[in-house]
């Protein structure tokens, strides 16, 4: 540099190629990025915590779940209640100061009982939507991204699986195992799973002849990288919500489950089995359908919050709008 | 096309006879058979019935002649509802189902599509949230209790409509929405969310650049790309509604189908599972074949491809 | 060729699906007609002149409900009690029981029975007739007898040990012979049915109302096995004939002029919609959709027991019935196998408690296994001549005692874990769900409660694969004799693993025991001792009722000794 600034006191009659110099650019300063590194996720999170609305659901699932596992004790150390001790001299009683939920046919306590199946709803239909998620993602997108012979025979599979009667395998599977909570979210997931890969494997189709997939193909991107990196990711929004989707009807099977007998083993019990339990006589006892079914859809509601709020900050498309 | 529709059809036959096979042997493996009750039956009764009935035969054979049976067309005689023949039964209550089922699918369709389109359209304007709200009900609201719920206010406090079955049009009206909500919910929401997408991309601004007239774009361009993830959801829905649903069938007193396969589950009347079992599989797999056919049609960016890489 | 077959199948499968589709719609338009008369009843729309009886209703239209469908229509077949209802309404047995539960003539006019109580005469009606005008005659009931115990069969009738009372019906029905002269029973001529019987049965008479016994219209019946699975085919000799079917959704009755008694049969019309829920059974009830609701046809939900039973004070109500609940013991496991043990948890229990609190359907404390509405002698109740209240009596303090005496003889410092089995219900889990919680608090035991799906829960019990379990019991007939024959050594229906030979002596003797009927009812007391007093193999909780809604204005329902429901003389009052 010290060199080309000499010849430039020098004074010449025509250009050459020394007259030219590059602009002076701090090539380091330029490559800075201003915006503080974030990973994937961070990004995602900083942008997740923007959303009040999404926040608000994710507080409200926190709550519930602090709830859920504090309340029971709480109540416990209070009135000396707990989830399963019959108090047969006060069945059916409405609210009050005593029981805040009121008690139901067996004179066991409301509030205890919702908070404990709120517990055991969400054990069940987290653990079975995200075990979905994973199954359904990964058996998903190999059927859409290889496509053909692959995809004929794996997509033949699930709809063998989708079609064989749920109840004869859920019957053997009690029979197999013990019935316990590890049987039921295993009974859920058996079939859960394939809703979710049919929509991944239609997104993956969709996207796979689109221009930057192609482009990442034509420098080299390995399978791998074009799935995670580029096209599940421009997925996540029905993937997503079919997710959020997927632990209300993971909740609800548990239920109808319940309702057949084969759900968890009372006296444990489910806010879908509370509410299925309640259901002949809610004209009479409101009380013992009410709570456990606002606290369902208030669950519900928070998660599909979160999860439209989650679709917003994971969608690539909609960075910087 | 054809040489498409020819591989489908292969496969699928190959499907349905592995989902015979499988189903066939799970019955069998789970305990019970359909002669058992709280009374005990006599030894010799028991064993001439076994002896009827083909059970006491190893179960290999019993699957061969099985597989013999429906391969001439015959479904065979149900265990349970003694003398009456599985397809007969399979017809009269799958009718009931299909009629209550179809209504329920084209009102989900579009109730659901009009909703999501809206919610999409008018994005994090009132619309939206009251369109999410009314879909996160949808989905938070069991079948059950809202079918109990619509039952007992609308039927027997108001007495507007029936209390049970479908003899007047009035009496369809619980039914379906007690069969569509949950489905209109979760159309809604699949639509607004990849609505929102296409609105998004590029080649909507192109069109809007090019000076498209806004309606043509939204049924061109948006409607046509943002039904995809829809297409793909109605496709089982549509086989899930008007195969019966056992909760509303039970409540609203409806003889379908739903009803009588839980039951023939529950009786191990091993015919009956069989025949319906065989029935829903080509349902399914006929929505899925035609699900497929209608992803070619909305989206010309996929090929059908018949078995090769395409 | 494979392909070929395989495409072959599917056309089938959807030509056939299609054809029975069309087939279903044109049958539910038939029921359509029918079943919106219940509709102008409702609004008084009384545009006919009423009936002879200015009381009665213009529409004599009875609307009922069903829980479940009734597996079959064939008399021969049945073996539940809807179809029991449905082919009351068709059929008539030799003799049909009264108000009282008194055998009266049905189909027979008259019967003689001989000295030694084996022999029975029956006098065909004059002028009864089936549905198709042909007179009933005693070679009906020959050929319909013939029919159940015949191992040609198909399917092989299950009732048919029912009839094996019959002299050498046992040894036909088993193939011992082929020759069905040896059965006595003989139509000695067109209207005198003659029928010997192996031992004196003291209820035989009764036994011939039960419907494995009715008659069937044997040209209708033979070549035709699926003659009763459709309206038009079945040919019956009762007050009302089948006008419709819907497989799942409804049935319909039709009053049968050819009925001998006919004159005495006011109702016109019955339909039946078959709903598997005992909630919307109610709603229906309180809608007005339907006449009768509740037990045996239909269910109303423990839940609205109370409430209804207040709301609805003059229409409800709850019967006796002759069922045992009860908690049957492995006493081939630990640690029931231990007769103290066993006996402390029988004792533990605060049955009134359980019944006032989680039943709610004000049922008998079942002390012993035989329930109330079980006849005894001279009109007197088999519970009347023998209380089972001197078998045990609760109390925890003793129970506890019970239970160290027999764990010391165990040699137990505590108890091996306790599951108490009981199949999927609503009910059954309540109950279960108290009894734990009082055994817990009672004895200080944890009781582990386990439901399982009705098969698996029957496959269960039988090979033995549980510690304690729920269990029922209905009788067949109306005697104590078809609880107390249940748990001989080895006894089909025995799960209990009890074996005692002085046990199976006294049911023995009470089967053989002649006419002394004191005797045999005291033999039979004396086995319920030892079954419950002495060993405790079962632990018995309470003797059901049932729990019923009726319009005030349909009048002329009877229910018998079993719950079973005869609605064939009722009839509907203006309202």
């Amino acid at each position: 540099m010290a060199n080309e600034n000499k010849a430039n006191k020098q004074p010449m009659p025509a250009l050459t190629a020394a007259d030219f110099e590059p602009v002076n650019i701090n090539e380091r300063e330029s490559e800075v990025i201003k915006r503080e590194s974030l990973t994937a996720w961070r990004d995602t999170w900083e942008r997740l915590r923007s959303n009040k609305v999404a926040m608000s659901g994710l507080m409200a699932l926190v709550l519930i779940i602090l709830a859920s596992i504090f309340a029971p004790m709480i109540s416990y150390w209070v009135h000396g209640y707990d989830y399963q001790t019959n108090d047969l001299l006060a069945t059916n009683q409405p609210p009050s100061s005593l029981h805040w939920f009121g008690t139901d046919d067996l004179g066991r306590d409301m509030f205890v009982r919702t908070w404990s199946g709120a517990r055991i709803s969400l054990i069940v239909g987290v653990a079975a939507a995200l075990i979905d998620l994973l199954i359904g993602v990964i058996y998903g997108g190999i059927m859409g991204y290889f496509g053909g012979r692959v995809d004929t025979i794996m997509n033949k599979f699930s709809e063998i699986l989708y079609a064989i009667p749920y109840l004869l395998v859920t019957i053997l599977l009690l029979v197999v195992f013990e019935p316990s909570l590890g049987t039921i979210i295993l009974a859920l997931t058996i079939t859960g799973w394939i809703n979710m890969s049919w929509i991944v494997r239609g997104e993956i189709m969709k996207l796979k002849n689109r221009e930057y997939v192609l482009a990442s193909r034509s420098m080299g991107a390995g399978t791998g990288r074009l799935l995670f990196r580029h096209l599940l990711p421009n997925a996540s929004g029905p993937i997503i919500v079919t997710l959020t989707l997927s632990v209300p009807s993971a909740i609800f099977a548990e239920s109808f489950l319940s309702f057949l007998g084969l759900g968890v083993q009372a006296p444990i019990s489910s806010l879908g089995s509370m509410v299925e339990n309640a259901l002949t006589g809610w004209m009479y006892y409101p009380w013992r359908m009410l709570f456990p079914a606002v606290l369902i859809s208030v669950i519900m509601l928070a998660f599909n919050l979160l999860g439209d709020g989650l679709r917003d900050a994971l969608d690539p498309s909609l960075k910087n709008k | 096309m054809a040489r498409y529709i020819t591989s489908k059809l292969i496969y699928t036959l190959l499907s349905l006879f592995i989902l015979i096979t499988a189903t066939f042997f799970l019955m069998k493996a789970i305990p019970g058979d359909p002669f058992m009750s709280e009374k005990e039956i006599p030894a010799a009764i028991r064993a001439r019935l076994d002896a009827q009935y083909g059970l006491d035969k190893p179960i290999l054979t019993q699957y061969v002649n099985y597989l013999g049976n429906i391969v001439q067309g015959d479904l065979g005689i149900s265990m349970k509802k003694l003398n009456q023949e599985v397809s007969s039964i399979v017809g009269q209550t799958f009718g009931v189902s299909l009629r209550l089922g179809l209504i329920a699918v084209v009102v989900s369709i579009i109730v659901g599509v009009t909703l999501g389109l809206m919610a999409a359209l008018y994005h994090r304007k009132f619309i939206d949230s009251a369109v999410m709200i009314i879909a996160v009900i949808g989905i938070a609201v069991p079948s059950f209790v809202l079918a109990s719920l619509l039952q007992y206010s609308l039927g027997l406090k108001a007495g507007i409509f029936p209390i049970t079955g479908l003899r007047t049009p009035l009496g369809y009206v619980l039914p379906v929405i007690a069969l569509s909500a949950g489905p209109i919910a979760y159309i809604a929401r699949l639509t607004r969310s990849s609505m929102l997408e296409v609105l998004h991309a590029d080649y909507i601004k192109t069109a809007k650049a090019k000076g498209l007239k806004w309606p043509a774009i939204l049924w061109k361009h948006v409607i046509r790309n943002g039904i995809l993830p829809v297409v793909t959801y109605v496709g089982p829905m549509t086989a899930n509604i008007i195969t019966g649903s056992v909760v509303v069938e039970r409540i609203f007193g409806i003889g379908g189908i739903g009803k009588v396969f839980v039951e023939s589950i529950s009786n191990r009347d091993y015919t009956m599972i069989m025949g319906i079992t065989l029935f829903y599989g080509i349902i399914l797999m006929a929505a899925r074949f035609i699900t497929d056919i209608v992803y070619v049609l909305v989206d010309p960016r996929i090929k059908l491809t018949s078995g090769k890489e395409g | 060729m494979k392909k070929k077959s395989w495409m072959l199948l599917l056309t089938l499968v959807l030509v056939i699906g299609t054809v029975l589709a069309g087939c279903g719609s044109a049958n539910e338009t038939n029921t359509d007609s029918a079943a919106t008369a219940p509709g102008t009843t409702d609004n008084g729309n009384a545009s006919e002149p009423a009936a002879t009886d200015a009381n009665l209703a213009a529409d004599q239209t009875l609307s009922l409900n069903l829980t479940a469908e009734p597996p079959t229509l064939d008399p021969a077949q049945a073996q539940d009690s809807q179809s029991n209802t449905a082919l009351r309404f068709m059929y008539e047995g030799l003799a049909t029981i009264d108000a009282e539960g008194n055998p009266v003539p049905g189909a027979a006019e008259s019967w003689d029975v001989s000295e030694d109580g084996l022999t029975y005469t029956f006098k065909m009606r004059e002028g009864a007739t089936w549905s198709n005008g042909d007179p009933v005659t005693a070679n009906d009931f020959v050929y319909a007898w013939q029919r159940v115990l015949n191992p040609e069969t198909v399917p092989a009738p299950v009732y048919a040990y029912q009839l094996y009372y019959i002299e050498g019906a046992e040894a036909y029905n088993t193939g011992e012979t082929t020759d069905f002269s040896t059965v006595g029973v003989k139509a000695v001529d067109e209207k005198t049915l003659e029928v010997k019987l192996t031992n004196p049965t003291p209820y035989f008479l009764g036994l011939t109302s039960f419907y494995t016994l009715y008659p069937v219209h044997q040209s209708t019946v033979e070549g035709n096995n699926a003659w009763a699975t459709k309206p038009e085919s079945m040919v019956v000799n009762g007050p009302f004939t089948m006008t419709s079917w819907t497989s799942g959704s409804e049935m319909g009755w039709t009053k049968n002029e050819n009925y001998w008694d006919a004159d005495n049969i006011k109702l016109s019309n019955i339909t039946a919609t078959i709903v598997n829920s005992g909630a919307t059974e109610t709603a229906k009830y309180q809608g007005g959709e339907i006449d009768y609701a509740g037990a045996p046809t239909g269910e109303i939900p423990t839940d609205q027991i109370q409430p209804l039973s207040q709301q609805l004070a003059d229409e409800f109500k709850l019967t006796n019935i002759a069922s045992t609940y009860y908690y049957e013991f492995n006493t081939e496991v630990e640690p029931f196998n231990n007769e103290k043990i066993r006996k402390a948890f029988a004792m533990s229990i605060d049955r009134q408690s359980l019944i006032d609190n989680v039943t709610k359907a004000s049922q008998t404390p079942a002390y012993g296994f035989v329930p109330t509405s079980i006849a005894g002698l001279n009109g007197q109740s088999f519970r009347d001549m023998h209380p089972d209240s001197e078998y045990f009596k609760e109390d925890a303090a003793q129970a506890k005692q019970l239970l160290e005496e027999g764990m010391k003889e165990e040699g137990y410092t505590t108890l091996p874990p306790i599951t108490l089995l009981y199949n999927t219900s609503e009910n059954h889990q309540k109950l279960a769900l108290a009894v734990a919680d009082m055994w817990k608090k009672n004895l200080g035991v944890e009781i582990q409660t386990r439901n399982e799906e009705w098969s698996v829960f029957l496959e269960s019990r039988k090979t033995g694969n549980f510690q304690i379990a729920r269990a029922g019991w209905s009788a067949d007939y109306n005697d104590p004799m078809t609880y107390m024959d249940m748990f001989v050594s080895g006894g089909g229906n025995n799960n209990t693993g009890y074996a005692d030979p002085a046990y199976d002596k006294l049911i023995e003797e009470a089967y053989k025991g002649g006419n002394d009927l004191e005797k045999r009812m005291q033999d039979m007391a004396d086995a319920e001792k030892l079954l419950i007093q002495e060993n405790m193999v079962i632990m018995p909780v309470y003797y059901y009722t049932q729990a019923s809604l009726t319009k005030p204005y349909l009048k002329g329902v009877t229910t018998d000794f079993s719950g079973a429901i005869d609605f064939t003389r009722a009839y509907l009052e203006e309202h």
